[in-house]
This record gives structure tokens, sequence and C-alpha cells, in this order.
């Protein structure tokens, strides 16, 4: 990217000084038509946008949100980021994220904060060493990282872990995925949305999609919103938690589930944290943010529902277990707890694809675990926008896989994957 | 934690039940007289509503029983319960 840096020290030292801090991106307002339009601007929306101006030279690109933009899943989740996934469909679309985001700082000329500190999956039965064991090798087959510590050696690598055999939850062992960390998701959803903008995309916020328009042989002719209608031949939804809402517009029933699924943050305390923790079998998912606090991920809730809450008996769980995990950590506060909705698939793996409405394209279903593929699912759903036909590594993940059986199995021990 | 209203025992702490997902999928009483697409719309597709949905759930820490509730997927507020083979109430 030819332009200097806007976020130097210099540039600090000057804001620092009281210089107000301009724009980062236009707040567009809608037009009449588009090339095309996606409805969603958490990351995956936006760095579709971002790739269909990149790499395919579609500018004419708005994006739509009923809200803010990064105000979904993107801003409310626990940025693991990893691509050990057991199927090979899955490690070569969670690879591919993976390999984007080791560059993508340099890509957006925006510092993203990703930190590959490691993630340890926790092995806590017989069956998840197993299951474990069965993902080390497969991935190490695929050219991939993953490992296996014993209890000792997870404890070396992670300190603050209790790894004593006479608790509830032992650690028998547990994966770990060397290059795989965390990055800061509201500064990915922003460097997508400014280097979108600066090619022409329009970001157009509090914008909610209420219909979806069609001509006589049911292809897409555009969408209405509550800023009246827009038109497009190609709409991309990216809704994450209500794409079966939005989908119903086009009268697609979809094979997917939103469930409330929350997380906490502590009071922030001194680095304790070195690496990502994740124990599927009890559902606590747990890092240290660069502020200190440390980020806990609990569970979904038992129930479909559209309430951005869960119920306090999951995250209390969850900290049962965090606390048994982490003895050192009981004494600390939490500081905040929400929810975000995720749309579940059967298969626990997404869909990125055509649908049965031409010009309609869909890329949901990432459910529990689909920030780590921000950067990868955009780039490949905008190649099968612009091309009208899939992407080969989005190829598996079509959404008639539902019709035809050829389901990508990534439901393993908890059938939850962050 | 949701306050169930299981119709023979009346309300109790979700932590008794089970939830079945959506009511009154009907299984083709002839799986293979039907396409695909219709055994995997039988299999996979759900409403997922935003708003009024009927679903299953069982009794499992109490008598046991299977029935169906209407609730609003918004408020989480259960709207009513009613015994398997009933119709949802309008
Ligand atoms: C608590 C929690 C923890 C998580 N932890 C992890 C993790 O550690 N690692 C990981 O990889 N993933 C995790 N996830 C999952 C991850 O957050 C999501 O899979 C991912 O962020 C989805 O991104 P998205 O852009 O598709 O969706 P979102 O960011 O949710 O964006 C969808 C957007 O669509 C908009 N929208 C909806 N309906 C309409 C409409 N009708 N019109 C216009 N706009 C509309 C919404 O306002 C929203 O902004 C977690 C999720 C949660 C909730
Ligand atoms: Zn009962």
């Amino acid at each position: 990217m030819g332009e200097a840096a806007r976020f130097s020290f210099l540039s600090l030292l000057r804001h620092g000084l009281g210089k107000a801090w301009d724009r980062q991106w236009r707040d567009a307002q809608p037009k009449a038509a588009y090339d095309v339009v996606i409805v969603g601007a958490g990351g995956h929306g936006l760095a579709t946008a971002y790739y269909l101006a990149k790499e395919h030279g579609i500018r004419d690109v708005a994006v739509l949100d009923k809200g803010w933009l990064g105000g979904g899943n993107t801003g409310r989740n626990t940025t693991i980021i990893r691509s050990n996934y057991l199927q090979p469909e899955s490690a070569a679309l969670y690879e591919h994220a993976l390999k984007l985001w080791e560059g993508l700082a340099q890509e957006l000329n925006y510092n993203v904060m990703y930190s590959p500190r490691g993630v340890l999956m926790l092995a806590h039965t017989r069956h998840d060493v197993q299951v474990f064991k069965r993902h080390v090798h497969a991935n190490r087959l695929h050219g991939i990282d993953n490992e296996w510590l014993t209890s000792a050696q997870a404890k070396a690598f992670c300190p603050p872990l209790d790894v004593s055999q006479g608790v509830r939850y032992p650690v028998l062992g547990a994966a770990l995925q060397r290059r795989g960390g965390v990055a800061r998701h509201d500064a990915v959803a922003w460097g997508y949305a400014r280097a979108a903008s600066a090619m022409g995309v329009d970001i157009i916020q509090n914008c909610a999609v209420t219909g979806i328009a069609r001509d006589a042989v049911g292809a897409v002719t555009g969408v209405e919103t509550t800023r009246g209608p827009i038109a497009a031949r190609r709409v991309g939804v990216a809704t994450a938690g209500h794409t079966s809402v939005v989908m119903a517009m086009a009268g697609v029933r979809m094979p997917l589930e939103s469930f409330p699924l929350q997380a906490l943050v502590s009071e922030p305390v001194k680095p304790v944290m070195p690496c990502v923790v994740m124990s599927n079998t009890v559902h606590a998912y747990i890092s240290q943010s660069d502020k200190g606090e440390l980020v806990i991920g609990a569970g979904t809730d038992a129930y479909t529902s559209y309430s951005q809450a869960g119920g306090l008996h999951i995250s209390r769980e969850t900290l049962e277990a965090v606390c048994e995990l982490f003895p050192s950590f009981r004494r600390l506060r939490m500081l905040r707890n929400w929810g975000g909705i995720v749309d579940t698939t059967p298969d626990r793996s997404p869909i990125v694809g055509l649908t049965p409405v031409p010009g309609l394209f869909v890329n949901c279903g990432w459910g529990t675990g689909g920030f780590k593929a921000t950067p990868g699912s955009g780039h490949v759903f905008a190649a099968t926008i612009a091309r009208g036909e899939p992407h080969s590594i989005a190829a598996p993940f079509s959404l008639d896989r539902f019709v035809t059986g050829r389901l990508i199995d990534e439901a393993a021990a908890a059938a939850v994957a962050h | 934690m949701l306050l169930i209203p299981c119709p023979w025992c009346g309300p109790r702490p979700e932590s008794e039940f089970r939830y079945g997902g959506q009511a009154h999928v009907v299984r083709p009483p002839d799986p293979s007289a039907v396409d695909d697409a219709a055994w995997g719309a039988y299999l996979y597709l759900r409403d997922n509503p935003k708003g009024r949905h009927a679903e299953r759930w069982r009794h499992l820490h109490g008598c046991g029983r299977f029935f169906n509730c209407v609730r609003d997927t918004v408020s989480d507020r259960i709207v009513a319960s009613y015994k398997p083979g009933e119709a949802p109430p309008s």
C-alpha cells in the first residue's frame, strides 16, 4: 500500500497533543444501485468487500448493516485463531485464513494485533486424548503444525495451569498449535472497513435489510432496506446468527439454528497467561488481552434464541471450570459479560457459496468459531461472488451438501469449535 | 435459566429439562419414497425464526415426558406449553 503509515510514533505524539483523529472510513449514504450488495458489516462481510475491490476490481459495492460495523459476533468473540481442524476440507479453509492472518497487518496497513502465542487444547478424558491425537496426526499429514504435549509439557508451556491428577477434570495432555493465537477483533473490522472504503466501497450502517427483491424468473434484483430499496444483481449474505431470517426473505430455508454464546472478561491484571487455553470438554476458553483482562469464552445455551444474553448458569459453569484449571484465578472478579448469536450447522462446518436463488450468495454457519476464518472466508467468498462459481477451497462448503449428504463433520468431542 | 411449565408437573427450572429442537417436524412416512431434497429438508432444514417458535422439551429430571412449548426467541418468554399430539395454540 503506497500510503504512508497513518499510525506512527510521530502521529501518536501529534494526536496526543490535541490534534483530532480523522475518520477512518467514509460514512456513506446509500445509492440507488450497486454491482454487489453485501448484507452484514461484520468481519466476514467487510473482508468480502475488501477482496472484491482489491482482487477482482469490483468496487461498486455496498456493505449494509442493521447496526454498527463490527457490532455483531465480530466484536463479541474471544478471538481465538487456529487452523488445526480434522477434515482436509476444513484444514484447507482455516489454514488459508491463518496464512492471510500472518500478513494481514501489512496488507491492510492497520495493526490487527495478530499474536501467534500458541493455542493449547486440553484433553481431560481418554476420549479427548484419542480425538486430539487423531487431529495431530491428520494435521501433520496436511502440513499443518499441531503437536501432542504431555501434561508436564503443557504445564511448562502454560505455568498457571493446574495439572494435578486428582481433580475433576485432570489434564491428561494437550494438543498445541504454536502458530495459533489471538488478534484484536475490532481492529480487524476497522482495518478491512478503512481499506475497503478507500477503494470506493460504501459502508452503510443503521441500514437493515428487510426484503430481497427478485424478478420474474426468481433472480435477485436488489434488497429492500430501512433506508429504501437498493438495486443489485448480486447479493452476498454474511449475517451470522440472523442468516435464517435474511434468507427467509428470499424463500430459502437454511440448515441453521441460532444460539446465544457468551463471553466474559475479568478485571485487568499483570501478564499471567502466556498462551490461549481451550477446553472443549468443560467449555472454557481463556487468554489474556493486552489490557490485562482475562478473556473467557463460555458455552452456548441449550435452546435457540436471538436474545444476546444467555443464561447465567452457563457462564457460572465455565467459571467453575476455569477456577479448577487455574486455581490462582479464583479471586479475580469479572468485569463484563455478554452474548452473541451464533449460527450453527448440523455438521459444525460453515456454508459458503451459491444458493438456489440466482444472484444470491451466502456465507454463514461459522457458529462458535468463525472469527479465525475472517480473512480466508472473505477471500474465498469474494472470488465466489465475482466468478459466479465456488472458489476451490469453498466448494466443499456448499449449501447443497445437506442434500447430497457430503457433510464435513467437525463436531469432534464436544460439538463446539472456537 | 428459564422457568419451564411442564404440562404435568407445572413450572420447573430449565436445568431439569432437555431441549429437543423445533417441534412438529414430521418424518416422511416412507423414506424411500421421497427424493434427496425432501429427506435432507427433513433432517437438516429448520425454521429458526426470530419470534414465535414451537419447540420440544423433555422433562428429563422430572416426569421424563416429552411436550411442546411456544417460546418467543427474542424475549425467551414461554407463551404456552402443551402435550404431544395437541396442536400449538394459535
Ligand atoms: C461469545 C463468542 C465467542 C466467540 N469466540 C470465538 C473465538 O474465540 N474464535 C473464533 O474463531 N470465533 C469465535 N466466535 C465466533 C465468531 O465471532 C463468528 O463466527 C464471526 O465473528 C462471524 O463473523 P461475521 O462477520 O460472519 O458475523 P457478525 O460479526 O455477527 O456480522 C453479521 C452482521 O450482520 C448484521 N445483520 C444481521 N441482520 C441484518 C439485516 N437484516 N440487515 C443488515 N445487517 C444485518 C449484524 O448487525 C452484524 O453486524 C465467537 C462468538 C461469540 C458470540
Ligand atoms: Zn414433568
